[in-house]
């Protein structure tokens, strides 16, 4: 066996380790084991023991803990340095992260310092047993088209698109634990936290149903709508239905980005889909294809939501959803 | 208060998916008939760099980095206000990786003098990869965040949301600092048609690799071991008829009730 590990940098959720870490894992061990290598875990924060404890009933080897009162909440200057310094000594073969807000800010950076090549969200891998390489496939040009890199440069390292793979199970073997000393210095951080905000917490995977609209809603007026039919949806059928939306319908300001479907936003697979006023760029599209149902409304016969919708109606949705929602309240 | 914005062409992200032609064979993307555009995020860049010269002054300066860049696309930039343009254009910036990208955008800074602000698209909509910014914050030792929604001058820091899981973090840097910028601050303002004229008459810096020193041995090109079309998406869609608008929706209302 190999003593050059698959590293997984891990993420933790509350107080547990994050549901993204996980999917992380049981890729993480498939991969070590095709290349006979070990599996190894970091993980970074402060007062982190019960979680170290916890992650360790997941298959990995070792599992790192780095715990520092700088790392309370995420620093991503102080998270490089310190897995910058695990990797000089531990020398990973394969690094892997989840494509989160902090895989994404800290991936590359990384990558930079380790002298590496990344490839950053992808939604499969897979070792080369031949070649001992790690074949990433990611979704290119807004989900248009799907590559397979395959770089010798190493850590062979990608961050992995949330939701993809299933969740590693536990296992009777614990890991080892490894304290590993911060080493940290809070004159490595350049940039000054002043506050978190929270904000709409909505969690859109967990909707059996969502009503999204796009630009062809017109305004935040609009939107309420579709909150009435959302309304109406949760009253009779008791499910759990969210409002959604496309990027421009975030970015015009109407919805706020915690509901936004696609590439960039939320990737979905409620139950239902009812896309308004979205025209179906591929960037929305993959974030919402592997609903179970999907029903479009749009004014242009020639959307391209449409090659994907199992019903369809071209028409105005001021006067459609109106008529849909006395009809339904009929019917409830 | 200099403000540097890298912008990247790329073929427009929002053309229907239908006009994207993947060769598996030769593992190329034809988008033919797709027009070259300035990356939507970049412009998101953009905007949030005109939002602090309307504010505080600033001069803001686009810098693009690739082949065959057209200029007309790019010169969009100075319609809508930026003060400078610089096209960094030679064959061999055809499909860079992000980090060599990155390298070429450091040279050409070099050659620029001093900054006090960069500002880059989140990523760019061709290879989505999301890296040349962060990567570029490395390489000049800059203060670096990603995923802004917010970009305000205050008392010579900068002052930014921060977009998180459900929250955004108020954060504060000294200048100069690199901050990579998310769709939510908003689209790019329109052209003032005055502008427009005067863009494409305004001289812009035009750099070749050798003007900025770029060594060739340090450049890597995107490399793939095979493409494929995506998955297909495909659904036999029913279109619900119906003699008026309302008709159409309550039937859709009775086959949804139905299941």
């Amino acid at each position: 066996m190999s003593n050059r590990p698959v590293l997984i940098c891990g993420e933790t959720e509350g107080d547990g380790i994050s549901s993204s870490t996980l999917e992380l894992m049981r890729a993480g061990k498939k991969i070590a084991d095709d290349l006979g290598a070990e599996l190894s875990l970091v993980i970074i924060g402060n007062n982190i023991s019960g979680i170290a404890d916890e992650a360790a009933s997941y298959g990995a080897n070792k599992v790192y803990k780095i715990e520092s009162p700088l790392v309370e909440k995420f620093m991503a200057d102080l998270w490089v340095g310190a897995l910058e310094k695990l990797c000089a000594q531990v020398n990973p073969k394969v690094l892997l992260m989840s494509h989160t807000n902090i895989g994404m800010e800290v991936a590359p950076r990384l990558a930079f310092r380790l002298k590496t090549r990344l490839t950053t969200d992808c939604t499969d891998l897979e070792a080369d047993k031949a070649e001992n390489l790690l074949l990433c496939t990611k979704p290119v040009y807004g989900g248009n088209a799907v590559a397979i890199f395959k770089y010798k440069e190493e850590p062979h390292f990608a961050t992995v698109r949330k939701k993809i793979m299933a969740p590693a199970e536990k296992v009777s073997n614990k890991s080892e634990i490894i304290n590993v000393a911060p080493d940290m210095d809070a004159s490595a951080v350049k940039i000054e936290s002043l506050k978190i905000v929270q904000e709409d917490a909505v969690s859109l995977d967990k909707a059996e149903i969502i009503i999204s609209g796009g630009r062809g809603i017109g305004g935040s007026e609009g939107f309420k709508e579709l909150e009435e039919m959302a309304e109406l949806m949760r009253k009779s059928s008791g499910s759990v239905v969210e409002i959604g939306g496309s990027r421009p319908a975030v970015d015009l300001g109407w919805l706020p980005s915690s509901r936004q479907v696609g590439l960039t936003g939320e990737k979905v697979s409620p139950d239902l889909y009812v896309a308004i006023g979205i025209s179906g760029a591929t960037q929305h599209l993959v974030g919402m294809m592997r609903s179970k149902k999907i029903v479009a409304i749009n004014k242009d016969k020639k959307a391209s939501i449409f090659n994907i919708a199992n019903y369809g109606i071209v028409g105005d949705y001021k006067e459609i959803i109106p008529a849909f929602n006395k009809k339904w309240r009929e019917l409830s | 208060m200099k403000i540097i914005v890298c912008a990247k062409q790329v073929p427009d992200p929002e053309a229907p998916y239908t006009a994207v032609q993947v060769n598996s064979d030769t593992k190329e993307i034809s988008t033919k008939g797709v027009a070259p555009v300035i990356n939507p995020y970049d412009e998101n860049a953009l905007e949030a760099a005109l939002r602090i010269k309307d504010e505080n002054g600033a001069e803001v300066v686009v810098i693009s980095v690739g082949s065959k860049i057209s200029q007309a696309v790019l010169r969009r930039s100075l319609a809508v206000g930026a003060d400078n343009l610089v096209v960094v254009d030679s064959p061999q910036f055809k499909s860079l990786d992000s980090s060599s990208i990155a390298y070429v955008l450091s040279k050409a800074l070099e050659k620029m003098g001093e900054y006090d602000l960069i500002l880059t698209g989140r990523q760019a909509g061709d290879w989505d990869l999301g890296q040349t910014g962060l990567i570029l914050g490395e390489i000049l030792g800059i203060p670096t965040v990603n995923l802004v929604r917010s970009v305000k001058i205050e008392d010579g820091k900068v002052v930014a949301e921060k977009i998180l899981p459900g929250a955004y973090e108020l954060v504060k840097s000294n200048l100069p600092a690199l901050l990579t910028v998310s769709s939510e601050v908003g689209e790019l303002r329109y052209p003032i048609a005055k502008r427009k004229i005067q863009a494409y008459k305004q001289p812009i810096d035009v750099w070749s690799a050798e003007d900025i020193g770029v060594d060739s041995d340090k450049l890597v090109q995107i490399d793939m071991s095979a493409l494929m079309p995506p998955p297909d998406m495909g659904r036999d869609c029913q279109f619900i008829e119906g003699d008026s608008p309302e008709e159409k929706g309550k039937n859709l209302a009775s086959i949804l009730k139905g299941g």
